[in-house]
């Protein structure tokens, strides 16, 4: 695996290398070229620049950033982009590399930059080797960015699904709309137009995510999700999400965490479980069908849906995972 | 002690599922993987493994996550890798490790391009390798099916298997089985490693395919010999990783290897035949 995977990355910087040479030239007019890692980013980005921009997605509509590989049209992108978006929080372990390989030298934004971070306790934190391995040599040779290198330094300690929680979505919104103005000044009050009408939306949806919840009965509020992705949603809005799996999609369960799960749903009567669109449900179904617990519904985490489907942006997203919610917990 | 052996299994299916899942494997493919190691082609598991999983990816993209369209897909891929190989070595001045080698690689190749343009959707690899502790009635029967094929098709071709082992150019003077032997026996390869990478993943349905097979080299003579220790090598092994997973929190398919990989330690050191102890055992008797 891991060695297939660094034949990869030698691959991406080859290209990579050989196409950092031409430096688009955009007018004035022409949209500027922006790389977002994963969809939810994307989606912000497109919010907040409209027009103005171009996004390239990396990973797209219920793709796994965890464990992404990028590909030798990923790096054309990022070299070709004015800017690059990312979550930060070690989230995107592959994106280093890939930024090095490609030569960018565009503006970079940390969409995580001044949120509050999640700091998990080693006992949940089931972070994988690899993404530790990436962690050091980013620390080794990288200091481009205090914050980020701040984010970055203590790997695997803090809980990069932050978005999950819609008053850190403004922090990133914030963070789009002064990189966009950074890169540029022209359309600056586009941007910060565009921010203010987002911002309200994302408002209203934080407003209607507490009445549901408060709509719930103080026992059924807990609940199983495939890995641990919503630390943040339910700080914010006082739930409790517990999965088999931990904070990457990449690491194994053990049958310690299986059974510890299993007594936990049974123990407190928890009567649904829920899958998420990026990953294998066939553990969950299995610890549903020893339970008697039943498959509440799909919750999107990570990743946005394909635009037919019910969570194809970030606002649609969480409206569906808290209505999927309310309705298998509801009595 | 007694508790804390039993109770996993008792209260949880998940843990009887996973044992007999390994127990399935441990009938089927340990046997399997004493006439490679007796065929000096222990290799060609591993190399079996990475031809297999461009047919799964493919089963994947055509059907989505069903048992049916990955098992098949491995298959095929499996045994043409498997066939065409054993073809170039018979007709060819190319030896079977070589072209086994590159048809493996270009079967390897093709599946990460196929896996490319899949583009950025959910990483693949990761859906194609099973966990242990998710084994549902399907994967189960799976199981089950292939080590009973396996057991009765070992039956059928055991004595021209063993002499292939022995001395496969005497083999084929004296008999046409030669060639029928060496490419059901590849089958079986091929089919116990897709039942395994449902169970364990590709990587540690290898492991549990030769690990317990090297370790019972050392405590056994005879071919029967070898089949038996092995297979309880491997089941021991098995219970004993989905314990330590168990009590102590680590995932189970590797701690089912390294279970595997330390009774292979201590048989290569202290096991009666061949090994590091073996001329103090010797010593012994002749005084």
């Amino acid at each position: 695996m891991t060695r297939r995977r660094n034949l990869l990355i030698s691959a991406t910087a080859l290209v990579g290398l050989s196409l950092t040479a031409p430096t688009p030239a955009w007018s004035a007019d022409a949209p500027i070229p922006v790389v977002a890692t994963f969809s939810i980013l994307g989606d912000m980005v497109e919010r907040i620049g409209g027009d103005k921009i171009a996004v390239t997605t990396l990973v797209g509509a219920d793709g796994d950033a965890h464990v992404y590989h990028p590909t030798p049209a990923d790096a054309r992108a990022v070299s070709q982009a004015d800017i690059l978006v990312f979550n930060g929080l070690a989230f995107e372990g592959w994106l280093d590399r890939l930024v090095e390989a490609s030569g960018f030298d565009g503006v970079r934004v940390v969409a995580t930059d001044g949120i509050q971070p999640i700091r998990l306790d080693d006992d949940d934190a089931h972070h994988d080797d690899h993404a530790e391995k990436d962690d050091h040599d980013h620390a080794a040779k990288d200091d481009h960015d205090k914050e980020e290198h701040a984010d970055e330094h203590d790997h695997g300690a803090f809980d990069p699904h932050a978005w999950q929680n819609p008053a850190n979505a403004v922090i990133y919104v914030d963070n789009i709309a002064a990189g966009l103005a950074k890169a540029d000044p022209a359309n600056a009050s586009t941007y910060y137009g565009n921010r203010a009408t987002y911002v309200a939306e994302i408002e209203a949806l934080d407003a209607d995510i507490r009445k549901t919840v408060e709509g719930l009965p103080e026992d059924r509020r807990t609940i199983v999700t495939a890995h641990d992705a919503f630390g943040y949603f339910a700080e914010t809005y006082g739930l409790r999400f517990v999965a088999p799996s931990g904070i990457s999609t990449e690491s194994e369960p053990s049958a310690a965490d299986v059974a510890t799960l299993i007594r936990q749903i049974r123990e407190e009567g928890i009567t649904a479980v829920f899958v998420e669109s990026i990953t294998d449900s066939r553990l969950l179904e299995q610890i549903a069908d020893e339970t008697g617990a039943s498959i509440g519904g799909t919750l999107y985490s990570d990743a946005l849906s394909g635009p037919d489907e019910p969570a194809s942006t970030y606002l649609d997203m969480m409206r569906h995972n808290v209505e999927t919610l309310a309705e298998a917990l509801s009595p | 002690m007694w508790e804390s052996l039993v109770q996993p299994f008792a209260e949880f299916s998940f843990m009887r599922r996973a044992m007999m899942g390994c127990i399935a494997i441990s009938v089927g493919g340990t046997p399997v993987g004493v006439f490679l190691l007796l065929r000096r082609m222990s290799l060609t598991g591993d190399a079996m493994a990475h031809a297999i999983l461009p047919g799964a990816a493919v089963g994947f993209l055509v059907a989505g996550l069903s048992l049916g369209a990955m098992t098949v897909g491995g298959l095929i891929a499996g045994m043409t890798v498997a066939l065409l190989s054993g073809f170039v070595a018979r007709v060819t001045a190319l030896r079977e490790d070589a072209s086994l080698a590159a048809f493996y690689l270009i079967s390897l190749a093709l599946g990460v391009l196929i896996v490319s343009t899949r583009g950025s959707n959910v990483d693949l690899m990761h859906v194609l390798f099973g966990t242990v502790l998710a084994l549902d009635n399907a994967a189960l029967i799976l199981l089950s099916s292939i080590a009973s094929i396996t057991l009765f098709a070992l039956a059928f071709i055991f004595r021209p298997l063993v002499l292939e082992c022995a001395d496969p150019q005497f083999l084929r003077s004296v008999s046409g089985l030669s060639t029928i032997t060496h490419f059901t026996f590849l089958a079986l390869v091929v089919m116990n490693l897709v039942g395994g990478f449902h169970a364990l993943g590709t990587l540690m349905a290898v492991g549990i395919m030769i690990l317990p097979a090297a370790a019972a080299r050392f405590w056994a003579v005879s071919i029967g010999g070898l089949i038996v220790a092995a297979v309880a090598i491997a089941i021991a092994s098995s219970v004993c990783g989905l314990l330590v997973s168990y009590h102590f929190g680590l995932p189970s398919g590797p701690a089912i290897i390294l279970v595997a990989g330390i009774v292979y330690g201590i048989s290569l050191t202290l096991g009666p035949v061949g090994s590091l102890a073996a001329p103090v055992f010797r010593h012994r008797v002749n005084a």
